[in-house]
């Protein structure tokens, strides 16, 4: 907390001007009427550094009425640095009602995680995004890629996961895999693992993607579909976390942090999302 | 009034100077001290002796009070004073490990043996304008606990991050260079050794590098990298006795040091490391600078960020910048003869149009 208090008089509700939220909110429109194409919008300066989520916290603070819940989690936690800093700008210029549990919330926003509880159509999942272009991997310049998206020329991102597995016959690619939303746009999946792109596909819940400093806001409505890159006779994989379980809650099925317990180099394995693994231990289900 | 630009020409070079000079303290404000400087424009002077590549704190505020704020030509003040300095010897090599941590952080992994521990940042902070500050009364500072000054009574290191993961054969192992390059005492060549690179890295201008970083973790270069560890502190410098020829320790620098793993698949299915270390507190330095380490090990020259001569001949603020204001140097002579070539060009052109 700043020791002398900001003064909250000077700040609107939800921090952005309403004009803003109104053209932020028309570029989500924009971007649910075409799944998956990266929709270009003015995008302010908010009072985060940029990288830090700048992008998802526009879309959250312009989607946000008094009567939402929110909950906010970086890496799958609700209280990582950065996830409780965000609360703590949601907090001050909103005072909404904030919480750990997914299912509860009626706004998620999240960094490189998807909630492992399954989420509902009422509920909007904002994901923060560092690099909305899947084809950036393969070009640097904005203007071919966007040649590329429009004639729907995805062939070098074939060619750079082909030579991959040439080369090491695994794909290379950890977080951000590829997909194809809708079977039209190829789009990046911010670097969520893996393990999170099979919960996209026809998911009930909106989700929103959200890049500041790049300027574009993407999406992926209810019950779209959307599909990883992958070769007839080499399918897509998720990480491989056989044999690992929760060291707290005894989950078996879930993306895993991996912590290093001391010098010796020794591993231990808890749940990634945080919310999740504290309702298994509640509830008792281990 | 005309500008007198040929006899008044010593008058006014000297003028020119007082005139910044009187800007400097015409006014009714007080006077910046150099305490003031030190303790309160701590980023300011940390960049100085940084880029000025000399550890004085005292002499940085005074470089950054002399030049009114103007870091780059601070660091040049500074530097220009260093190279009048004797060179008597040279230091031990200094571990990272050896750090006598007051922050250090791991994006690898959520817990990491020593743990992670925040310290001091504004990582975290809303940006919003405090306007309190406008008049601001001294009180009374909450008491936070702090590793600095618990660590000053014992030893204690914290593991490095990378050592473990090396121990695993995660992370590469790098080769040990017999003589260290000094590029303060030799021109640099090219390919240029790792000693020299991380030489030009460690005094180069903060913003260029974090220009040519952030290019190749946006999309014109291989890196984007994946912090290890990021830490600060202070870490000994530490000599041979002339006399004794025994080590021994005259006293402490802080420091900042980043080391940042990026996966390699072309040769070896291995972690690649890319190393930064800074002369005071410089996290976006120290950053930029792993990254920097990091592409110019690539082997492709594909992107600006992966060529050595095009990183390290630009990344000094003092020569950049030198060269950049030479352009207000009086170039008659050159134009003069520019333009003759343009006129005699432009007349054949119509002739040749005529025809």
């Amino acid at each position: 907390m700043l020791k002398n208090e900001i003064n909250q008089s000077h700040y609107n509700f939800a921090f952005l001007d309403e004009n803003t939220k109104r053209e932020v909110r028309r570029k989500i429109l924009k971007a649910i009427s075409i799944p998956g194409h990266q929709i270009p919008f003015a995008s302010r300066e908010i009072p985060l550094a940029k990288g830090f989520g700048t992008g998802g916290i526009q879309i959250t603070l312009s989607l946000l009425g008094r009567e939402d819940i929110l909950k906010v989690i970086d890496q799958g936690s609700d209280d990582s640095v950065n996830a409780i800093n965000i609360k703590r700008l949601v907090k001050k210029t909103c005072n909404i009602e904030i919480t750990e549990d997914a299912k509860q919330a009626s706004i998620i926003q999240s960094r490189h995680r998807i909630p492992e509880e399954k989420l509902e159509n009422h509920q909007i999942l904002v994901l923060q995004v560092p690099f909305p272009e899947p084809l950036r991997r393969v070009e640097s310049e904005e203007k071919k890629t966007r040649r590329m998206h429009a004639e729907m020329d995805y062939s070098r991102m074939w060619l750079y996961l082909y030579e991959d597995l040439i080369k090491h016959g695994e794909i290379t690619i950890g977080a951000r895999y590829p997909v194809m939303v809708n079977g039209r746009y190829l789009m990046d999946t911010t670097p969520i693992p893996r393990w999170d792109i099979p919960n996209l596909n026809y998911s009930e819940n909106l989700t929103l993607f959200g890049a500041g400093r790049e300027k574009r806001i993407y999406a992926v409505p209810p019950y779209t579909e959307v599909l990883p890159l992958e070769f007839k006779d080499h399918a897509f994989r998720v990480e491989d976390f056989s044999g690992k379980s929760c060291e707290k809650c005894g989950a078996s099925n879930t993306f895993f942090d991996e912590i290093i317990v001391d010098e010796s180099g020794a591993r231990r394995y808890v749940c990634s999302d945080t919310g999740f693994c504290k309702k298994r231990r509640e509830y008792n289900v281990a | 009034m005309g500008f007198v630009s040929v006899k008044a020409g010593w008058d006014a070079v000297e003028n020119a100077e007082k005139l910044v000079e009187q800007r400097r303290i015409g006014h009714d404000a007080p006077l910046l001290t150099l305490p003031q400087i030190k303790t309160q424009l701590r980023g300011a002077v940390d960049k100085v002796m940084s880029e000025g590549s000399l550890y004085d704190e005292e002499l940085a505020a005074l470089a950054i009070k002399q030049a009114q704020g103007d870091l780059i030509e601070a660091s040049f003040l500074l530097r220009a004073y260093k190279t009048t300095l004797e060179r008597k010897g040279y230091s031990q090599p200094i571990l990272g490990k050896e750090m006598r941590v007051l922050r250090r952080i791991s994006s690898t992994f959520k817990d990491v043996p020593g743990g992670q521990i925040l310290g001091e940042s504004l990582d975290y902070s809303l940006r919003l304008l405090n306007f309190n500050l406008m008049e601001e009364k001294k009180t009374e500072t909450e008491d936070i606990e702090d590793n600095q000054e618990k660590d000053t009574l014992r030893e204690f290191s914290y593991p490095k991050v990378s050592e473990i993961l090396r121990k695993e054969g995660i992370v590469v192992t790098e080769k040990k260079e017999e003589f260290s390059f000094d590029i303060t005492r030799e021109s640099i060549v090219f390919p240029a050794p790792r000693s020299a690179i991380l030489q030009s890295l460690a005094r180069g201008e903060e913003g260029a590098m974090l220009c040519l970083a952030y290019s190749s973790l946006r999309g014109y270069g291989p890196v984007h990298p994946t912090i290890a560890e990021l830490r600060r502190g202070y870490l000994p410098v530490r000599i041979k006795h002339p006399i004794t020829g025994e080590t021994v320790k005259i006293g402490e620098i802080r420091a900042t040091e980043c080391e940042a793993v990026v996966p390699e698949y072309r040769e070896k299915q291995i972690f690649g490391l890319g190393y930064g270390l800074v002369l005071g507190y410089n996290e976006r330095k120290a950053i930029s600078m792993a990254v920097l380490d990091k592409t110019l090990q690539s082997t492709e020259h594909k992107s600006p960020s992966e060529d050595e001569e095009f990183v390290l001949y630009h990344i000094d603020g003092i020569d950049s910048s030198g060269f950049v204001e030479h352009l207000k140097l009086p170039h008659y002579i050159f134009f003069q003869s520019d333009l003759d070539r343009l006129r005699k060009i432009q007349e054949k052109s119509d002739t040749y149009a005529k025809k």
